[in-house]
């Protein structure tokens, strides 16, 4: 069978199920388990009631629960288990093997250069984008172009990316944009990905160039949100444009900046498709996540590939606790 | 603060090209792929892309004279055209690479014996000859010309209709669309479905679960490749699109419950009340009232579920496998930069197929994307 009508196939399955399901189950709780009539019925209507959330959820939680909760501790007993002895115990030995290798420490150098770099000059360039462009007539426009990588994969982005940096011998003209600007001020041809360190900073560009959209629409949005007495109240004490944007603007959407911030560096956390498809590693330019692809997919070793994958949860898990608990707050 | 005296000119000013020089560095990347896709290799491995939109003065490969001779007066002529069907117009010409600027148009250059060799502005030019060309070398001529912008569209031609050239785009297109399809549609009623009883049911353990929900929100899917590949293995599914699916189903999930959760909560409490009071079932409120009205948040996931397994290369190389069969557009592409590195028309052309899907949606949708993504920006 043809793929794509299997994936028809599979759309009317999924949502007919899915459909069906609901009604079903909705129909035998209100006829049969506990049907509003006789002499039950107010007791009978009180109990449906309680099971029917559950009936609803129940797909939902089930997929939740064996595709994201389950594996993280599945992850976690595969790191401290070893394949080749049929998944025995072996403690923290994976742990102990992946801390003696000199490249999971560049990984871990380079990913908290990212975790630093990349939050950061993604959030200031939005940041500048957000209110340059709210003042300008054709503003939408300009932000609708910034915001255009946000569309494009990180496989897309690096083949732009690589072409920039394309390096042709000297003497010949260039056609990667950087080097032709390099050669033009005087410089000679570099290779710029294999260029310790400033490789890394080359690839960090890619994902500002994709991010900094993101962070424009969110924090513009934070910006027209600020209410207008409070700029007009500085206006009229004198402040400089400078003096409104840091003291008046910065402040009362900071909550704004820091949830974009820690969006974005749950994106760095994950990067990957980046460093593969333009380094895959080389030259010094690691991070973990493809770190832990290498380990999983071409070393085959499932126990330290499980052990980096636990410390990339470990560096979420502060973002996550934080995110629950403003959600909590949120909900009172 | 347009209306501080004095300041708004040169301010407005200042803006402007702050904003345009903005625009320009976020647009020129793309721009320049574009651009290059529409390029022969040569003119892409001549001159940069930016040189492609004006008229470029340049030396060409040296073009070797051919035609039929023709006899004039005791001389035997060669004549004919350079470049045929094209504008270029000559600066500077040679017969030897050591010298290729030695002649201007018009001139004639002395071949020795008699030979001669002439060549007009526009190409044309005159080969004459006491004796018969027949078996000799005929002269190569070198020449400096600047052309007019030329663009073509051999390259998608080629990449899409040949196996060997684009290695198999046009299969990866349609693997990427049945994986991403499917993939988008599934995960929406699902997650409708929890987020209404999540926004509106009573019940013990909610807030609970929205805690948790929020929580999933975050967890990196790398800790999930190796359990559930085995998982899958274990229940026949295997590597395959049914696999794909569900993980990117299960991937989606935690984003599709959060987003439409917020949204129905913000529904009016009034109308679902009155039509609990008027008799109405849980499921017939939910389908005829709640899933009208969320509509705009149905569609703000669905294109962010979109362009993220459209996008996606992770899941697909790990739950699809790396087979040519069945390799979608990104791990193609991945491919293609390690064994074609230095062919740009390819490889430009090839990354353009796989991003203008994602950029139609964008530049359509993109009202639905923003709202979207003001209202549930934790992913």
């Amino acid at each position: 069978m043809h793929p794509a009508i299997m994936g028809l196939l599979t759309i009317v399955i999924g949502v007919g199920g899915c459909i069906g399901y609901f009604y079903f189950s909705n129909v035998f709780l209100d006829k049969v388990l506990y049907p509003p009539t006789g002499p039950n019925a107010g007791r009978n209507i009180n109990r449906a009631n309680q099971i029917r959330p559950w009936l609803f959820l129940f797909p939902a939680l089930f997929a939740l629960g064996l595709y994201l909760a389950y594996p993280v501790f599945a992850t976690l007993w595969l790191s401290l288990t070893d394949r080749d002895q049929g998944g025995a115990f072996v403690g923290l030995a994976n742990y102990r093997q992946m801390m003696s290798e000199d490249k999971f420490w560049e990984a871990m150098r380079n990913n908290m250069l990212w975790l630093f770099v990349v939050p950061a000059m993604s959030t200031a360039f939005g940041l500048l984008a957000a209110q340059l462009t709210d003042r300008i007539s054709w503003g939408n426009f300009a932000k609708s172009l910034i915001f255009m990588p946000m569309a494009i994969s990180f496989v897309g982005a690096s083949v732009i990316w690589k072409l920039i940096y394309d390096t042709r011998p000297e003497g010949t003209e260039q056609i990667g944009l950087l080097n032709a600007i390099w050669v033009g001020m005087g410089g000679e041809p570099q290779q710029w990905l294999t260029l310790i360190p400033w490789n890394s900073f080359l690839l960090m560009i890619v994902l500002i160039w994709i991010q900094t959209g993101f962070a424009m629409v969110i924090l513009s949005a934070a910006l027209r949100g600020i209410p207008e007495e409070t700029i007009e109240a500085a206006i009229i004490d004198g402040a400089s444009p400078m003096q409104i944007f840091f003291k008046i603007k910065v402040p009362q959407i900071m909550s704004t900046i820091v949830v974009v911030w820690t969006t974005i560096t749950l994106v760095v956390l994950k990067v990957f498709d980046i460093v593969l498809a333009m380094t895959n590693g080389q030259w010094e330019t690691q991070v973990l996540a493809n770190y832990m692809y290498d380990k999983l997919f071409r070393s085959f070793d499932w126990g330290v590939g499980s052990a980096s994958a636990m410390v990339i949860m470990l560096l979420v898990t502060p973002i996550l606790v934080w995110n629950v608990i403003n959600a909590r707050k949120e909900m009172r | 603060m347009d209306n501080i005296a004095g300041q708004k000119s040169t301010l407005t000013w200042a803006v402007h090209i702050s904003v345009l020089v903005l625009v320009l560095a976020w647009v020129f990347p793309t721009l320049g792929l574009f651009v290059s896709s529409f390029r022969t290799s040569d003119q892409i491995s001549s001159s940069g892309w930016w040189a492609a939109l004006s008229t470029q003065e340049s030396q060409l490969p040296a073009i070797r004279v051919e035609g039929d001779e023709t006899r004039d007066a005791d001389l035997y002529v060669i004549e004919g055209e350079l470049f045929v069907g094209s504008d270029t117009s000559v600066s500077a010409w040679g017969t030897s690479s050591r010298e290729p600027e030695a002649y201007a148009p018009g001139e004639t250059a002395d071949l020795g014996d008699g030979e001669a060799l002439t060549l007009s502005e526009t190409g044309a030019y005159r080969l004459s000859g006491p004796e018969s060309w027949e078996g000799k070398r005929l002269p190569r001529i070198f020449t400096t010309a600047s052309a007019p912008p030329e663009f073509t569209l051999d390259n998608y031609v080629n990449v899409l209709t040949s196996d060997t050239a684009g290695a198999g785009i046009a299969n990866a297109f349609i693997n990427t669309l049945t994986v991403a399809i499917p993939a988008t549609i599934i995960p929406i009623l699902v997650a409708a479905f929890a987020a209404y009883a999540l926004a509106w049911m009573d019940f013990p353990g909610r807030a609970l679960l929205i805690a948790a929900v929020v929580g999933l929100l975050v967890v990196p899917l790398q800790l999930a490749l190796i359990p559930l590949l085995q998982l899958h293995n274990a229940v026949g599914i295997g590597k395959g699109y049914l696999g794909v699916w569900l993980a990117h189903t299960g991937f989606g999930l935690p984003l599709a419950i959060y987003l439409l959760r917020n949204y129905m909560v913000g529904l009016p409490r009034d109308i679902i009340e009155n039509a609990r009071v008027d008799g109405a079932t849980e499921f017939q409120i939910f389908i005829k009232i709640i899933l009208p009205l969320s509509f705009p948040a149905l569609a703000s996931f669905a294109i962010f579920q979109f362009l993220w397994t459209w996008n996606d290369l992770l899941v697909a190389l790990v739950f699809l496998g790396t087979d040519d069969e069945t390799l979608v557009l990104t791990g193609r592409l991945v491919n293609l930069m390690g064994s074609r590195g230095g062919q740009w028309e390819i490889l430009a052309t090839s990354a353009f197929v796989s991003i203008v899907v994602p950029l139609i949606v964008f530049f359509s949708m993109q009202k639905f994307l923003v709202r979207g993504l003001l209202a549930g920006s934790v992913k």
